[in-house]
């Protein structure tokens, strides 16, 4: 454990590289139609590919992690602000684990 | 006001909630790296440098094990390794003037999420918008990470569940608000919410790192769209 700042550094540099290097590289503007379109939809993927179905294993039961998604989804759908629907997720679990929860 | 002045207002602003929930998330971050045997001080500078949650939970097994410092360069490389798909996206929403130097410092700052609303903001993206977004979520994630390391579990275990979802719902507060006027955006997002969970489910495939999950999904969900429907000048800029 003594060299636990060398495995630091090193997953620091090795992360930062990844973030760096396209963003110093990619100069210029796509314009490669296929490409841009890739580009646009990374996201929208990237995190309902990380959301679901981890939102249902990130709570104590799954119920109150289903239920957090829906109220979510309501509320993101709606347009809320992103601190509105977090926090109605946090509170719809919080209360609905007083009960399934001991 | 400036314009600086402004885009950072609006970037701490949009950077709350993103702090908000880092605080939850790294606070059992911080639980966990003392328990695997490491110091406060290493903990938080682990969370500080790194700011990247899957990467770091990774990281602790790495260390752990007491592997070599390839394995570890491997391990955050595959992990990670959709910070350069964002990366790539992002850079097409900057100013061709702008200097060349906020490139590296932005690169800094590509999570999920400051990625997510960073990519959604309308038109070109400031960096001082950028640094808005980091100047409220890294306290956050360093803080939270300090705490937990410090506390242990001193925080109920009803809240720690609670907070768990913030990110989560962060996250669909980013992607579903477009898609409700963009069919195609939000079968997009059903399938990759599909494809995500017969990835848990199935064998096999179920027992691939949630990070280089999230890359085959992108790559080929991403990737299939793009070819079946092309985004047009006109919807890109909306």
């Amino acid at each position: 454990m003594s060299n636990v700042f060398g495995y630091i550094a090193v997953m620091a540099l090795v992360t930062y590289l990844i973030r760096m290097v396209p963003l110093v590289l990619l100069k210029k503007e796509i314009t490669n139609t296929w490409v841009k379109s890739f580009l646009y939809y990374v996201p929208y993927v990237t995190l309902a590919v990380m959301t679901f179905p981890a939102i249902l294993e990130a709570t104590d039961s799954p119920a109150s992690g289903a239920a957090a998604l829906a109220a979510a989804v309501i509320l993101a759908y709606r347009g809320k602000s992103l601190i509105q629907v977090a926090a109605a997720a946090c509170a719809v679990v919080f209360v609905l684990e007083l009960f399934l929860v001991r | 006001m400036s314009d600086r002045k402004k885009e950072y207002r609006a970037g701490i602003l949009d950077g709350v909630p993103i702090g908000l929930g880092y605080l939850a998330v790294s606070f059992t971050f911080g639980i966990m790296a003392a328990d695997a045997g490491l110091t406060v001080l290493q903990a938080t500078i682990l969370s500080l440098t790194n700011l990247t949650s899957a990467g770091q939970f990774a990281g602790l097994g790495v260390i752990q094990a007491g592997a070599s410092f390839a394995e570890m360069a491997l391990t955050e490389l595959i992990i990670n390794l959709r910070y350069c798909l964002m990366s790539c996206s992002l850079s097409q929403k900057l100013a061709r003037n702008m200097p060349f130097f906020h490139r590296f410092f932005m690169a800094y700052g590509v999570t999920d999420e400051i990625f997510g609303v960073s990519v959604c903001r309308e038109g070109i993206l400031s960096p001082w918008y950028s640094y808005g977004l980091i100047s409220a979520a890294v306290p956050g994630w360093t803080f939270g990470t300090l705490l937990g390391a410090v506390s242990g579990s001193i925080l109920p275990q009803r809240l720690l569940s609670a907070l768990g979802v913030a990110l989560y719902g962060m996250f669909l507060a980013v992607i579903l608000p477009p898609a409700r006027k963009n069919k195609i955006l939000m079968g997009i997002i059903l399938v990759s919410m599909g494809a995500s969970l017969l990835f848990s489910m199935l064998p096999v495939v179920s027992g691939i790192s949630s990070g280089f999950k999230i890359i085959i999904l992108t790559v080929l969900i991403a990737g299939g769209a793009a070819f079946l429907f092309p985004v047009k000048e006109e919807t890109e800029n909306e």
